[in-house]
């Protein structure tokens, strides 16, 4: 159990020092500045783009969405056109919803089992594992637009508008950006539930844990970056500005921090492809939901169908003629006369 | 039935804390146990036979030598392989859960037994860790490093997965549940159709599936009812219901040029008290024919709704539904109308016309009765029975008396394949509305679309593995005795021949109070039949509420 979190633990420590003293000590900034940067995002999008082509290429031979609620039936029963769609609208809505507010996640809840006393199962609403998925994705998606800013110039006004409302909460100097502060909390509370709930952490592999760390380490680096150790906004917006404009340059006063921070994050872009993160675009090929319960009233095709033996009623019936003859059911044949 | 475990002994074992300190903190390093009581026997070589499918033999799960074909990993290699190509279910569901463990306490298995491995997140992954051994990239290249396997949880198919795979695919029953919370709509009933697929590949299916298979196949039905046999126990209970109600009932059998072809699952001929609910049908459709002169007809070569084809593989699945559309061509009915039954309908709904359709030869469903269009069924051409009955209810076609079901407190469970993999919710409800007086819903967390199994579908309702049905109907259960105490509710109603069988024998293990009926054997007993003489006696011969018991000995 120790070692699912422990060597993931480590090896992003290890993969943070690796890029600390390869730029302090070595020098090695244009390798984790520059080459692993375009390494990395060249692995994601073939990656990406792989997985995705490879799940688009398996077949879809059943329509099986699995429905939550009343069924399109009698004009007079209500349907739920949501959790149970027929149409591609009602299906667009019920995809909308996962994708975006995680609906099925909502209706999480807990069991508990009351022993003894009165032997009764009972099930509670358990909302915290859908608060946190929720604050995790929308804090990460905001910090990930924020950082837009880096990559910009001008910096569209989007942008700026994001960082404002991000920086509503005024605090400090630089002021508080909310996004990250979540961010780092709901990763935090993400790790701990994966280890001290006894059910999560028994199912969770180093591959859960790593990513979180990953994650952790990041938001930790970028939040000291801004908040803590100061760095130099326009060489690293130098940096960054010529990663996207394919002249890349490596300014003089950036430190290993900064390097740490982007290697963790090319880390995460390359190792994406490969893991469970994948999720992110499995989400929207899930055949349970993202097709219609409308299989009765349109016919749905599945490409490989073929022949199969079957056991005819020409069979059926030489094999039981007499005895159906007997019990005075009709037969298509009569009896053969010769016996 | 003395060995079996008893309630309290059971209750006594469940824990949800999945480590238990006697054993090793990961799954994979637990070693599986077949233990009876938590297993089906193994497949008969002359039901796996039948439809020539690999590797019949005798063999029994407890022996350490399963009889396997030498080459079996090679044969589930490449039976992976080719599932991942032709099911985007199968390749997705390996690739992006992300072990949130929503899906964790939300299957019957895991909350009856405890068992860790009885979560849906881990009965995906024990494909998954082979899955992700054999067929990803970071798994071939992780394997050749030390501790690598380990660090992708991942591990080679060994005979001991092969064991823990059978074990537990065993002992799912395919109910969706866990579908319903998974953010990705991750379907375990899709993994273990895939896992039972693949054990089927190397002979390894248990006999209370292979053997009705078989039957199903040869004779029409599950139970293997030879076609003189089937109508003689139609006939019995012509005469049953004669004695009730002072009609005869007699059915058409096999006949052609009737309006309607009728299917139900076999099950409703054989046991009780799935034959009350048969002869609801067969009053209805008595009624039907005297005042309206539908003709509906029973056949006999298609006499199995239930589909156990299912359970085993998909071209099982569609070796044995083929008959319905195959005998609705040969008698040249309208449309086919489909009894009440779970996994038959999610065949019905979800794979039928895909299948074996387009069924052409059949018009767009349209009760002559009330002119209603079953719009929702106008391609695969059959209708639900509880759609067709609250269709006529709803029209007022229907001479009903509740108060012939007036002992009845009724509550209602929805079987999971109706529920989740179709949405026939209200239907039912609505009927029941119509024929009693009282009906109180189970929790909200145990109904409709979030309604517990009755922990024997998919296969698994045999007698030996006793200890698994119990304990995986337990949360039904568990609902079921809430509402008989805090509303006294004594009936138990449902739309699936399997709960029909299963969920007497639940309610007699944890709320002996309950009974359990057929939606039509409610509507059996308040149908008034053109005719009828005055009713004393319910269709199970108990008196009718109201009816003074004296009165019968008049005579």
């Amino acid at each position: 159990m120790n070692q699912k979190y422990l060597i993931p633990l480590t090896a992003v420590f290890l993969l943070f020092l690796v890029a600390y003293t390869g730029v302090e000590g070595a020098g090695l900034q244009w390798f984790f500045g520059i080459v692993f940067p375009y390494v990395a995002m060249i692995a994601f999008l073939a990656g990406f783009v792989y997985k995705v082509l490879g799940w688009a290429s398996s077949a879809v031979p059943f329509r099986i969405p699995t429905t939550c609620g009343q069924q399109k039936s009698l004009p007079w029963i209500k349907q739920n056109a949501i959790d149970n769609p027929d149409t591609s609208t009602g299906v667009f809505v019920r995809m909308v919803l996962e994708i975006f507010l995680f609906r099925s996640l909502f209706r999480n809840t807990k069991a508990a089992f009351n022993k003894n006393a009165s032997n009764r199962l009972s099930y509670s609403w358990e909302i915290f594992l859908w608060l946190g998925a929720l604050a995790f994705h929308y804090s990460f998606l905001v910090v990930i637009l924020r950082h837009f800013r880096f990559f910009t110039s001008p910096v569209p006004s989007c942008i700026d508008m994001l960082e404002y409302i991000d920086g509503i909460v005024q605090l400090g100097l630089p002021g508080i950006l909310l996004s990250g502060v979540v961010l780092l909390a709901a990763t935090l509370f993400l790790l701990a539930r994966r280890i001290f709930d006894a059910k999560v952490t028994y199912i969770s592999q180093a591959a859960d844990y790593f990513p979180l760390f990953l994650i952790i380490g990041i938001a930790a680096t970028g939040l000291s970056m801004r908040y803590f150790t100061k760095v130099d906004i326009i060489d690293i917006k130098t940096l960054t500005m010529g990663l996207v404009t394919f002249s890349p340059t490596i300014p003089e006063s950036v430190g290993g921090l900064f390097y740490g921070h982007l290697f963790l994050v090319s880390i995460l872009f390359a190792y994406f492809p490969a893991s469970k993160l994948m999720h992110m675009g499995g989400i929207f090929l899930s055949p349970t939901r993202n097709m219609a319960n409308n299989t009765r009233a349109k016919r749905h095709i599945n490409p490989w169908n073929y022949d199969v033996e079957t056991h005819t009623y020409e069979q059926y019936e030489d094999h039981f003629r007499e005895k159906m003859i007997e019990a005075g059911l009709p037969v298509d044949k009569p009896l053969d006369k010769k016996e | 039935m003395s060995d079996e475990i008893k309630p309290d002994e059971l209750l006594n074992k469940i824990d949800y804390g999945p480590t238990k300190k006697s054993e090793p903190a990961s799954w994979m390093d637990t070693s599986t146990q077949i233990r009876p009581g938590m297993y089906c026997y193994a497949a008969k070589a002359e039901s796996v036979e039948t439809l020539s499918l690999p590797n019949a033999r005798p063999w029994n799960p407890l022996e350490d030598d399963w009889k396997l074909p030498d080459n079996w990993q090679e044969i589930l290699h490449q039976g992976i392989k080719e599932r991942l190509e032709k099911f985007r279910t199968f390749k997705i569901f390996m690739d992006v859960c992300v072990r949130c463990g929503a899906c964790a306490d939300k299957c019957h298995f895991f909350l009856g037994t405890g068992d860790p491995k009885n979560m849906p997140v881990l009965r995906a992954e024990l494909l998954r860790s082979v899955y992700r051994n054999d067929f990803t990239t970071a798994g071939k290249i992780l394997q050749k490093f030390p501790g690598g396997q380990r660090l992708n949880g991942a591990r080679p198919l060994t005979l001991d997965v092969l064991k823990e795979w059978w074990y537990y695919f065993f002992q799912c029953t395919e109910c969706r549940r866990c579908s319903v919370f998974c953010p990705y709509g991750i379907d375990t009933a899709e993994i273990t159709i895939m896992g039972r697929e693949l054990l089927n590949l190397i002979g390894l299916n248990i006999d209370w599936i292979a053997t009705p298979v078989s039957n199903c196949f040869q004779t029409g039905n599950h139970l293997g009812i030879q076609p003189h046999a089937f109508k003689d126990m139609i006939d019995f209970f012509v005469e049953d219901i004669e004695d009730v109600t002072g009609v005869n009932v007699e059915p058409q059998m096999n006949i052609k040029g009737a309006d309607i072809l009728f299917i139900t699952p076999s099950g409703d001929v054989f046991a009780d008290p799935g034959t009350y609910t048969c002869e609801g049908y067969m009053i209805l459709f008595k009624y039907l024919k005297d005042k309206y002169d539908l003709n509906v007809t029973w056949s006999t070569y298609a006499s199995e709704g239930g589909n156990f084809g299912f359970f085993t593989s998909h071209e099982t699945m569609k070796r044995l539904n083929a008959k319905m559309y195959a005998e609705a061509k040969r008698l040249g009915v309208k449309w086919i109308l489909g009894g009440e039954c779970g996994h038959m309908w999610r065949v019905i709904n979800q794979y039928m016309d895909t299948m074996n359709g387009p069924a052409d030869f059949l018009e767009e469903p349209v009760n002559p009765i009330t002119g209603t269009k079953f719009e929702n069924s106008k391609s695969t051409k059959m209708v639900h029975i509880t759609e067709f009955t609250a269709d006529l209810i709803k029209h007022g076609k229907l001479e009903l008396d509740k108060s012939r079901n007036a002992n009845r407190i009724m509550t209602f469970h929805d079987s999971c394949n109706p529920a989740r993999g179709m949405g026939l919710l209200d239907e039912p409800r609505y009927i029941i509305e119509n024929c009693c007086d009282h009906f109180y819903e189970m929790p909200p967390n145990t109904i409709r679309e979030l309604t517990f199994c009755c922990g024997s579908g998919a296969g698994l309702n045999a007698g030996e593995n006793i200890e698994l049905r119990m304990a995986g109907g337990l949360p039904r259960a568990n609902a079921v005795k809430y509402v008989h105490e805090k509303f006294g509710v004594n009936s138990l109603g449902t739309i699936c021949a399997i709960d029909r069988a299963a969920l007497p024998t639940l309610m007699e293990y944890w709320v002996p109070e309950v009974e359990v009926c057929g939606i039509h054997e409610l509507v059996g007993n308040a149908l008034i039949l053109p005719g009828e003489k005055r009713r004393t006696e319910d269709l199970r011969f108990e008196p009718l509420p109201g009816v003074e018991p004296e009165e019968e000995e008049d005579e």
